[in-house]
């Protein structure tokens, strides 16, 4: 069957809220079994005692860039279909900095900050409370922001177009890289002393 | 009951655990033909409860009014029900592998209390942040990585990047 299954006229819209709650799960599943519930695992990264962060973004950006592609290649998936996020070049720098200084001071980001709450932690709690006010604040001095927020729009380009080469050898170099970290940062956490946590 | 086996410190093998997270990523672009996300549901519920305490306000805003007021039902929205999902996938795993406890982690040298307000800080700046950026770690940057989109990337240096100098910064908070 060619996806997306809701585009394809198979369900009605109505069955796509169920997929959400069932691919939900499956989200919470993997970060809150990977470790991504502990604040302190998740911030190990920026420290060198415990690179899980990197190794399951990576892992996952790689699984799913391959899949897709294959996916692609095989006709079950139209890539032209799938959602690509725009690209607002200033806002996206500028927010991702901004994101970055929070994950440094609360040590999670919202979908973990998620986890930690469902297994009862109430550092996760306090950082999800946080980001409702952030939200309010950012929406209601949005006039201040607006112009930054459109500014640097490029339409929804690829990397690997904006680079000159094809989506697979992007994905290729991309999973070449992400072993050569692997390798990297495993052999700095043999160096790093252990923190307990 | 049965004993649980775990004592809360295991966890899935890193690699293993990113293939699960690529494979549900992978899904939810089959089934649905979009990725992932967590800071949208809550900018939804800001939204929604805007619109409920001063509609009128709404109306008037060039951001809420994107997502509520009018016709629009902020809360029937995919990545609201997603989210719900996490809770409970979350919530398993942390029942599977003995980790369901009341706690604030912190390091042993600060109180719980400066731990908390930085979690919390840090919730505020970086909800702030993901507006800015039209998502988070989830939406903007691994979603956005998926399908080889160029803000996805950008976002996530500059996540990575900063965080990367920040956590020096607040260094004393961690180790």
């Amino acid at each position: 069957m060619t996806g997306p299954l809701v585009a394809s006229g198979l369900f009605s819209p109505a069955w796509d809220n169920l997929f959400a709650v069932l691919l939900g799960i499956g989200f919470g599943f993997a970060l809150e079994a990977s470790g991504f519930s502990s604040a302190r695992k998740i911030i190990g990264t920026f420290f060198g005692y415990d690179f899980v962060v990197v190794k399951v973004f990576f892992t996952a950006a790689i699984v799913s860039s391959l899949g897709l592609l294959y996916m692609d290649y095989l006709g079950v998936v139209s890539f032209q279909a799938l959602y690509i996020q725009p690209t607002f070049l200033a806002s996206a720098i500028i927010g991702g900095i901004i994101m970055g200084i929070g994950f440094a001071m609360g040590g999670y980001c919202p979908g973990t900050s998620l986890c930690a709450v469902a297994v009862g932690r109430k550092d996760g709690l306090a950082f999800f409370g946080g980001m409702f006010i952030g939200i309010f604040l950012f929406s209601e001095s949005f006039p201040l922001w607006e112009k930054l927020y459109y500014s640097g729009s490029m339409g929804s380009p690829l990397i690997s177009d904006t680079l000159g080469i094809s989506p697979e050898m992007f994905t290729f170099l991309l999973i070449l890289i992400a072993l050569a970290m692997f390798a990297g940062v495993s052999w700095i956490q043999n160096k790093v002393k252990k923190v307990e946590y | 009951m049965k004993q649980n086996k775990y004592d809360g410190t295991t966890y899935l093998n890193p690699y293993l655990g990113g293939v699960l997270l690529g494979t549900v990523l992978l899904l939810a672009f089959y089934i649905s033909g979009r990725g992932l996300g967590a800071s949208g549901a809550v900018k939804n519920s800001v939204a929604a409860a805007v619109n409920v305490v001063a509609p009128e306000h709404v109306e008037h805003s060039a951001y809420y009014c994107q997502f509520a007021g009018g016709d629009k039902k902020p809360m029937n929205n995919w990545l609201v029900y997603e989210v719900l999902g996490v809770l409970a996938g979350a919530f398993l795993s942390g029942l599977l592998f003995n980790r369901l406890k009341i706690k604030t982690e912190h390091s042993p040298k600060i109180t719980e209390r400066k731990r908390l307000l930085f979690a919390m800080g840090g919730g505020v700046i970086f909800g702030f942040g993901s507006q800015l950026a039209r998502g988070c770690t989830s939406g903007a940057a691994l979603s956005g990585m998926a399908v080889l989109s160029l803000g996805g990337y950008i976002t996530m240096v500059a996540i990575f990047g900063t965080a990367f100098v920040a956590a020096w910064i607040f260094r004393k908070n961690w180790i």
